[in-house]
């Protein structure tokens, strides 16, 4: 599958990873990992602990927790609802972590959080990465830093043992996409669609272009988001990619059923990787 | 400045020090080796750059390379030159302000006409700039935001004009409140969209633009109003802008035969200060005044003076002054004039306030509509309200001015020049409203209640 690893030192060995060695655990049993995303705070902070454990105990591989932010550009109308009634409902920044220890101590599922970079900034970027790393997590997937503003972040995660998830997208041009794939560690977040996040009927082919695209430049692991709603799709995406990323339907699910809904899509999700047959 | 800039939030601290430009640029500027001018960005110092999502770097480098051919192309600015000229109506008049400069402890008063352009401000400059390069990528549709609607109507103007399909974003909100330039972009043939996501305001409608961009970037061309956002728009924004600062500088040579003692605009994103300011900003002599938003008053928490009580932070692809709290989350700006109300500010401001080459101060929402009316009785001019900031703080530099003349001098040999950004048409139900002057039952007062400005 990996064409060029001596090229890609950042995603290569998993070896200090939590997201490495979670899609490489999936990778050793023959299928592709499940990423589930939601965000904190929706509709309280237990309530997303409880929800990421369920995902956690129903097949999801790596859980992807989002800061909510008051300008979040590449969210679609769900993923902005949920984050808009966090923020309504009183959550702050410091509480992500909060979340993340929440859930690290309870499984074993590698978590990480996905943040517009402004809060990150605010608080300062040392000191977020210091607390991210003592609460259990993973690292972070940054969907509005791109590696050329990231020197900080680059220095922060590398002190900390941190992942550093940057994405990467159908307009990416060869040039950045090499960059990208250099400066990732733990895996490459293959935008699927140009657009933002939002359950959609087909992924198109464009995702498969962009895998194979960062697959050549060297990464180890690239994982497809953005419109991913449904088993099918899972196991579709799964065949090219290695780790598949659902967001939007789980949002969804845990706004109209509560945990036990998130717990029951990510089962259903998850027979498109063949971890609940397995 | 610095002992006036803290936290907009809570905890007082600031960073302007630690964010400061380093040392050695500021003394290069200050021994006058390094000229300011025709600043290419990315970075304004530590302001500017590319925070934006990677989806839409591709398109941003594009339009760099469109732009940065299309400057070096005699045909694109002789295009550019003829649209001013015998479309937007430029040059702009400078207008000496005799019965104003009363108000203003004396000193001489210059107004710069941009509101006697075509559409009524100094948008134009920017939107037929931008539409140009939108036909020369080869795009055929063009996005804005808007917040009062005058960009949004610039825009649709230039659309209209250029062939291409144009597509506005303004808050729902604003929609209802600005019912006439609603209808006003769609007799352009604009659509018009309510954007009902998060605080329904202007940065809201950018962010919705945004998520249209990232949709459509192959046929689409984002044509932001201001001087802020992700690389190049800052600098391509500030370069469509410059023909105001020119102008005025060989305007007032040939009125005065001497450059101003202090140049004055209002600032919300920036765009018509920095177009005014560029072309004074290596005359060293020349002080530089931009005028934010002070609303109820920086006191009150209800404003939107971004440099004087921002922090640095990152909106909107740039980073720059922002109003954040504790939590990075951006604070919702206050102003009588929609135009101001942007809780962000464009990164070469951010960079002039810091290295001293320029000053802000708020003007809080009285300040402006006394000005406002004083321009309208002593002039004849009804100024936006947006400029009337600018008017306002053009008074207290005059008066500054007056009070601090040597031995032998007078007011009248201080000159000042006031960037007139726009015509105050759309503001009249807003001011007749403000002053009183409808009556009880009129149609009118319903909708001034409601904020229109006509």
């Amino acid at each position: 599958m990996t064409t060029h690893p001596a090229t890609a030192p950042s995603t290569g060995p998993a070896t200090g990873s939590k997201a490495a060695a979670a899609i490489e655990k999936a990778r050793s049993e023959g299928r592709a990992a499940l990423i589930g995303y939601l965000p904190a705070g929706f509709p309280d902070v237990q309530a997303t602990i409880d929800a990421g454990i369920a995902m956690a105990e129903n097949g999801v591989d790596l859980i992807e927790i989002g800061i909510p932010y008051s300008d979040p550009v590449m969210d679609g109308h769900v993923i902005q609802e949920a984050t808009v009634e966090a923020l309504a409902n009183g959550f702050t920044v410091p509480r992500i972590f909060d979340v993340v220890a929440g859930i690290t101590s309870a499984t074993d599922a590698a978590v990480l959080v996905m943040t517009y970079w402004n809060p990150v900034m605010r608080m300062g970027v040392r000191e977020f990465a210091e607390r991210l790393a003592a609460a259990g997590g993973a690292g972070l997937i940054t969907p509005d830093l791109i590696p050329d503003e990231a020197s900080e972040w680059l220095e922060a995660s590398d002190a900390f043992g941190l992942d550093r998830v940057f994405l990467v997208a159908p307009s990416t041009s060869p040039q950045r996409m090499q960059a990208t794939v250099d400066a990732s560690r733990g895996f490459v977040y293959a935008v699927s669609v140009m657009g933002v996040t939002g359950a959609r009927t087909s992924v198109g082919a464009a995702a498969r272009a962009v895998v194979d695209a960062a697959h050549a430049a060297g990464a180890e692991r690239v994982c497809v988001g953005l419109g991913v709603s449904s088993s099918a799709q899972v196991r579709e995406i799964g065949a090219y990619a290695d780790g598949v990323i659902v967001g939007t339907a789980l949002v969804a699910a845990l706004r109209d059923g509560g945990v036990d809904a998130v717990a029951e899509l990510t089962r259903e999700l998850s027979t498109g990787t063949g971890k609940a047959s397995a | 400045m610095t002992d006036m800039h803290q936290d907009t939030g809570h905890d007082g601290t600031g960073d302007r020090a630690e964010d400061a430009i380093d040392a050695g640029t500021a003394e290069a500027f200050l021994s006058h080796d390094e000229s300011l001018r025709h600043a290419p960005g990315p970075y304004f110092g530590s302001y500017g750059g590319r925070w934006m999502p990677e989806s839409l770097i591709a398109a941003l480098d594009e339009l760099q390379d469109t732009f940065d051919k299309a400057k070096a192309d005699p045909e694109f600015t002789a295009q550019v030159a003829e649209l001013n000229r015998n479309y937007a109506g430029r040059p702009s008049l400078l207008t000496e302000a005799q019965r104003f400069a009363e108000h203003c402890g004396g000193v001489r008063i210059f107004l710069k006409r941009e509101d006697l352009n075509h559409t009524g401000s100094h948008k134009i400059n920017n939107v037929l700039g931008q539409a140009l390069i939108a036909k020369r990528m080869g795009k055929t549709r063009v996005i804005a935001e808007t917040g009062a609607g005058q960009h949004g109507v610039a825009s649709a103007t230039a659309a209209a004009l250029l062939g291409l399909e144009c597509v506005v974003y303004m808050g729902a909100e604003d929609t209802r409140r600005q019912a006439l330039n609603v209808a006003r972009m769609q007799l352009l043939g604009a659509t018009v969209v309510p954007v009902t996501n998060g605080s329904q305001t202007l940065k809201d409608a950018i962010n919705e633009a945004l998520r249209d961009w990232v949709a459509n970037v192959e046929t689409t061309h984002y044509l932001l109003g201001t001087a802020a956002g992700a690389h190049p728009f800052p600098s391509m924004v500030r370069y469509f802008h410059e023909v105001i600062g020119d102008e005025a500088r060989e305007q007032i040579l040939e009125q005065t035969g001497k450059l101003p003692d202090a140049v004055c605009a209002c600032v919300g994103g920036g765009s018509n200060a920095i177009g005014m300011f560029h072309g004074f900003l290596d005359d060293r002599d020349v002080a530089l005044y931009g005028f934010e938003a002070g609303g109820d008053g920086v006191e009150t928490g209800r404003h939107a003076a971004t440099i004087t009580l921002g922090r640095p932070g990152v909106l909107h692809g740039a980073r720059s002054y922002l109003m954040q709290d504790e939590d990075g989350q951006t604070m919702e700006s206050h102003s009588i004039s929609a135009g101001l109300d942007y809780p962000g500010v464009g990164p070469e401001h951010a960079y002039l306030a810091d290295i001293g080459r320029a000053h802000y101060e708020p003007i809080t929402d009285a300040e402006a509509m006394e000005a406002f009316k004083i321009l309208s009785q002593a002039e004849g001019i009804i100024p936006a309200i947006e400029t009337a900031h600018a008017l306002a703080g053009a008074m207290k530099v005059g008066r500054r001015l007056a009070a601090d003349l040597g031995p032998g001098e007078k007011a009248s040999d201080r000159i000042v020049v006031v960037n007139l950004s726009g015509r105050g048409d759309k503001d009249v139900a807003t001011a007749a409203e403000y002053f009183d002057l409808l009556p009880d039952d009129s149609a009118e007062q319903e909708i001034a209640q409601e904020g229109e400005q006509l």
